[in-house]
Order: structure tokens, then C-alpha cells, then sequence
């Protein structure tokens, strides 16, 4: 137990002393993560939208794919980005290795498939009358895909909440391609496997209460955001 | 009145590879309201979505004489409104002036006119609440409200009370009538409710199984339908085979089982046989036989007493079944039982003749 709470004690230090350690794997943790769900929203939404609401041949393999990418363990994406990005790979001239843009590259590849496969459900949730009645106010194809999206903006929101929620938790991809780089390409979640791995809990402790803070956060904002769609 | 705002020919609509619904000919006069009356399945429907150019369809479709090129145009310059209110999830404002923003309307011009069409609709105490926390009726208001706003060319109203309560419906059904006469809106609604289609529209065309079966004057298509199934879907409900027993130049006399009933309405061109049409509320009970305007007057016993509503469908044995309607009150102060026997009358204008082989 004194284990315990000397690491507890510990953390709450480096948390309240906002030790540099700490700031900068958080920091990296936020840039990556927020990057990587950023370029998936860019991408993701669109598309998603696209395989919800369009008719098109080959959509129903687009929409599997995107459920399969939902449940890809981060270890064989890892394993792929790597491959790729290898000096000796199809991407190496990039030099991307155990740089953070080989982060960003395999959390996008987490986080893309579940903001697709999420907003094609979320649009697909709309009543298929609203289009019609869309059409028949006078709505482009545009104006309807833009109403529509408006339309599911929460569920679209919950979307891109579970996209970044499983990448800033996420640790096989980024170890592997990152190399956890102190300063540099070492997240929360690669720090705390380090610091664990090292015996140093109280330094892992104020790692995991930021993570849990960050995720905390997250989902109190989406829970508002919910609440406050709600009808009075 | 003035001339056509929309016409189809030979106008087919199919749905999922099959044809569900054909008119030769449909021709929408500017100014008036054209109900499409039919029952369930009928494909009214999709004539309706197909003339807003919402549906595929093959044949021709012309607006003010001009073939529809551009569809996205012609809907920017007619409104539809569907039987539910499809709005959106933000404030009824929003809502009302949806259409005017999606034509690129000001927003000071969009707000002033969807405030016009909310006070039109009786709405506009609503306007800053959110749709989502609108009562079915006050929803649909606000739909009907969302189509007026933009001053349609044509409205189109996709049985827009069939999802509303009885009280709802009647209130909403008055106030719209109200609206649209006092406006002139070229309106083009689908409904499978007679009275919904007698207070709003000025003519009626009936669809029955995928097929435009009659067009006319609602008065003229409720007392003269073209068969015995339009007959029987407006509510004509005693259609009796008959045979012509002598013809004058007031009236015909006509034998339907052991009786003879005298009509002024026309005997189809060479048929002897025709069918006797009589409306349920044309046939007047009386306990005794007594002075009556009416010419016709059968002694009929009562088989069956069925509450409908505000009235009594009342089916008597007069030697073949004919069927009246009375009000509540006038059964109680009848007396009326099944078994009684009483006195069914109607005058000699009210009967209309059909030809037996139009009987579809």
C-alpha cells in the first residue's frame, strides 16, 4: 500500500509542479492525437458521409472496410507504418521513422475507419424523408449533403470523440514507429509503459491521471453538447 | 381562374421496376385546388411526387407550356409538404425560412416572410421555440407555414393532416382552406379523406389501382361517379342493378327487384340495364309513410344499426339492401331497431344512372 500511495503523492507533485516531463508527453500526446483526428475529420466525414447518404457501386465494400478498420489492432497498423516508412521501404525517402509524423500517419489510420464508419451510421440516422423534403424546398445535392450533416452534428460529434478516444489511448502504433523519443516523440501513453517498466509509478501515476483528465474531458464536453441538444 | 399552370400526358410513374400509377391527361388550372382522392395503395402518392418533379417518371410534363428542363428550377418555384412535418432540429424561424434561404433570399426578406407565413398559419408565437418541442399540429403548421413562405407558383400537400388527431386535423383543414382561398394558391393535394378533399379543393381527381379513373368538379364527382368502384369509393354506397321500364322527358322509370323507382337522371346510351346509384345520405327514414316531396317511397325492414361517427348507417331490406344514413339524434327520435319495419325515401333527382358495362 505505501507503494501506492507514495506514488499517488507523488504524482499529485509532478501535477501540481507541472513537471516538464509530464507537459511534454501530454503535448505530444495532444499534437499527435489532435493531429492524426483532425485529417481524419477532414477525410473521414466527408467520406462517411458519401457511403451514408450516396448510391454507388462499390459502396458496400467501402462501408465493410470501414467497419473492419473500426476493430484494426494497433500493433499490425504499427507494423505496417513501419514497414512503410522504413529507410529501406516504398515511403522511406520521407526519413518519417520514429518521428512524429509516423504518429500522426498510424493514428490516422486508427482513427480514420471508426470517424468514417461512425458518420456514414450517424447520416444514415436521419429520417429518408428529410431528404426528399430537402429536394423539395429547393436544396442543391450540396445544400442537402450540408443540412444533413448539420442535421446528425452530434452523432457526428460522438463520432470524432471515439476516433480521438482511441487513438490518444492507443500505444502499440506509436511505440513501434515513434520509438519513444523523450521530448520528442514520447506520448502519455508510451511514457507511462516506460516509466512502469522502470518502476518509477509516481512519474507513471501523474502520466495516467492526465490521460484519464484528457479522456474525462472529452467525453464531459460531448455529454454537454448532447445534453444541450436536448429539447427543454 | 385562368389557364394551365401544369400539364402531364401520358404520364407513368414506376417504382422499384413496376408501373404504379398512369394518367392520360392531368391539367392543373392556375388558381385552383385539385384534390387526388383514392384509396390506400392507389398510387396517388407518386403522382404527386412525380409532378414535383420528385419521382422519375416517362411522358410529358409541361409548366406553364414549357417542357421541365431544369427540375431543381421548377422546385424552387412550387413547395411541397409532406403528412409528416420533416423539420429540422433548430427554431421554427429557422424552419419557416428555409425555403427562402436555399433560394438566396436576405435574411431580413426571409424573416419578415416566414413571419407573414407563421401568423398565416397562426404559428408566429411559436417562431422562437424549437421544432423539436412542437406538438404534432403545431409541427405541421409549421411545415404548411415553410411551403407558403415561398410564395409558391404550386402547392403540393402529400396528405398533410392524415397524421393528426380528429380535433387537429378539422382546425388545421379550416385554417388552410381559409389561407389558401384567400391567396388563390394553385394547389395540388393527395388525400384518401372525401371531406378533406370537399373543404379544400375545387375539383377532384379520382386514382384508384395505379389508374386516373375520373376528373371533375368535386360536386360532380361525388354525385355522378364514372363505376361502381369510384362509386363506391366516394361513398356511394347503394349501387343497384336496375332495368328501364319506360323513359318521358321528366322522368324514367326504372325496376330494381319488385320496385319501381322513378329518377330524372339520364339512361346511359343504350342500356336497359344500368346500375342505380343512391348516396347513403340521399335515403331519408320515416316511422310512417306520409306526405313527402320525395317519389320515391319504399317500405324497407331494419337488418342492421351501425354507430359512424356522428351519424347511424342503417341497412334495410326493401326487397334488394339500401343503405341510409341518419344522424345520432334522428335514430334516437326514430326509435329506430333492427327489425322495425320503416319507410326509406328519396327524391327522383338524386339517384345517378351508370352504364352496366362501366361497372369495372
Amino acid at each position: 500500500m505505501e507503494l501506492i500511495f507514495e506514488g499517488l503523492r507523488e504524482a499529485v507533485a509532478r501535477i501540481l509542479t507541472l513537471d516538464r516531463d509530464l507537459l511534454e508527453a501530454a503535448s505530444a500526446s495532444l499534437v499527435t492525437s489532435g493531429s492524426a483526428t483532425s485529417l481524419s475529420v477532414v477525410t473521414g466525414v466527408p467520406l462517411g458521409a458519401a457511403l451514408g447518404l450516396g448510391r454507388f457501386r462499390g459502396r458496400g465494400l467501402l462501408l465493410a472496410l470501414a467497419n473492419t478498420g473500426m476493430g484494426l489492432p494497433p500493433v499490425a497498423v504499427g507494423l505496417f507504418v513501419a514497414v512503410f516508412i522504413w529507410r529501406s521501404g516504398p515511403a522511406g525517402q520521407l526519413e518519417w521513422f520514429c518521428t512524429r509524423q509516423a504518429i500522426i500517419t498510424a493514428q490516422y489510420l486508427l482513427a480514420a475507419p471508426t470517424i468514417v464508419g461512425l458518420t456514414a451510421v450517424a447520416v444514415q440516422s436521419i429520417d429518408p424523408m428529410m431528404r426528399l423534403q430537402l429536394t423539395a424546398l429547393g436544396a442543391t445535392r450540396l445544400q442537402s449533403i450540408a443540412l444533413l450533416m448539420r442535421e446528425s452534428r452530434l452523432l457526428i460529434l460522438t463520432a470524432v470523440m471515439a476516433g480521438f478516444g482511441a487513438v490518444i489511448s492507443e500505444i502499440g502504433a506509436s511505440l513501434m514507429v515513434g520509438c519513444n523519443i523523450k521530448g520528442d516523440t514520447r506520448i502519455l501513453t508510451t511514457a507511462i509503459a516506460l516509466e512502469t517498466s522502470k518502476g518509477e509509478f509516481g512519474a507513471a501515476f501523474a502520466l495516467a491521471f492526465v490521460l484519464l483528465g484528457i479522456i474525462f474531458a472529452l467525453n464531459a464536453l460531448t455529454t454537454w453538447a448532447q445534453q444541450r441538444a436536448r429539447p427543454q | 381562374m385562368s389557364g394551365t399552370i401544369l400539364e402531364a400526358e401520358d404520364f407513368a410513374v414506376a417504382r422499384g421496376g413496376r408501373e404504379v400509377v398512369r394518367a392520360h391527361e392531368l391539367r392543373i388550372r392556375e388558381g385552383e385546388a385539385l384534390a387526388i382522392l383514392g384509396p390506400n395503395g392507389a398510387g396517388k402518392t407518386s403522382l404527386l411526387l412525380a409532378l414535383a418533379t420528385l419521382l422519375p417518371f416517362a411522358g410529358r410534363l409541361r409548366f406553364r407550356g414549357s417542357s421541365i428542363d431544369r427540375p431543381l428550377a421548377f422546385r424552387r418555384r412550387v413547395a411541397v409538404a409532406f403528412q409528416r412535418p420533416l423539420l429540422l432540429d433548430r427554431s421554427v424561424r429557422e424552419n419557416a425560412s428555409l425555403g427562402l434561404a436555399l433560394r438566396g433570399v436576405s435574411r431580413r426578406e426571409r424573416d419578415q416572410r416566414a413571419h407573414d407565413a407563421l401568423v398565416r398559419l397562426g404559428v408566429a408565437h411559436l417562431a422562437g421555440r424549437s421544432a423539436r418541442t412542437l406538438s404534432g399540429g403545431e409541427a405541421q403548421r409549421v411545415s404548411l407555414a415553410r411551403a407558403l413562405a415561398v410564395e409558391p407558383e404550386i402547392l403540393f400537400l402529400d396528405e398533410p393532416f392524415s397524421a393528426l388527431d380528429a380535433p387537429t386535423r378539422e382546425t388545421l383543414v379550416a385554417d388552410l382552406a381559409r389561407v389558401l382561398r384567400a391567396r388563390g394558391v394553385t394547389t395540388v393535394l393527395v388525400t384518401h379523406d372525401r371531406d378533406e378533399a370537399l373543404s379544400l379543393s375545387d375539383r377532384v381527381a379520382i386514382v384508384m389501382g395505379g389508374r386516373l379513373r375520373q376528373i371533375g368538379d368535386a360536386a360532380s364527382v361525388f354525385a355522378t361517379p364514372v363505376d361502381s368502384e369510384v362509386a363506391a369509393f366516394v361513398g356511394v354506397e347503394n349501387v343497384l342493378p336496375a332495368r328501364v321500364v319506360s323513359v318521358t322527358e321528366e322522368l324514367t322509370t326504372l325496376r330494381v327487384a319488385d320496385h319501381l323507382v322513378e329518377v330524372t337522371a339520364d339512361v346511359p346510351a343504350g342500356d336497359d340495364f344500368p346500375l342505380l346509384c343512391i348516396r347513403p345520405d340521399d335515403v331519408i327514414i320515416a316511422r310512417e309513410p306520409g306526405p313527402t316531396s320525395a317519389r320515391n317511397a319504399l317500405a324497407g325492414t331494419i337488418l342492421r344499426l351501425e354507430p359512424i361517427g356522428r351519424r347511424v348507417r342503417v341497412l334495410l331490406d326493401c326487397g334488394f339492401p339500401l343503405v341510409a344514413h341518419v344522424t345520432v339524434r334522428s335514430a334516437r327520435e326514430l326509435g329506430l331497431a333492427e327489425g322495425d319495419v320503416v319507410t326509406a325515401s328519396f327524391k327522383a333527382t338524386l339517384p345517378h344512372l351508370l352504364a352496366r358495362h362501366r361497372a369495372a
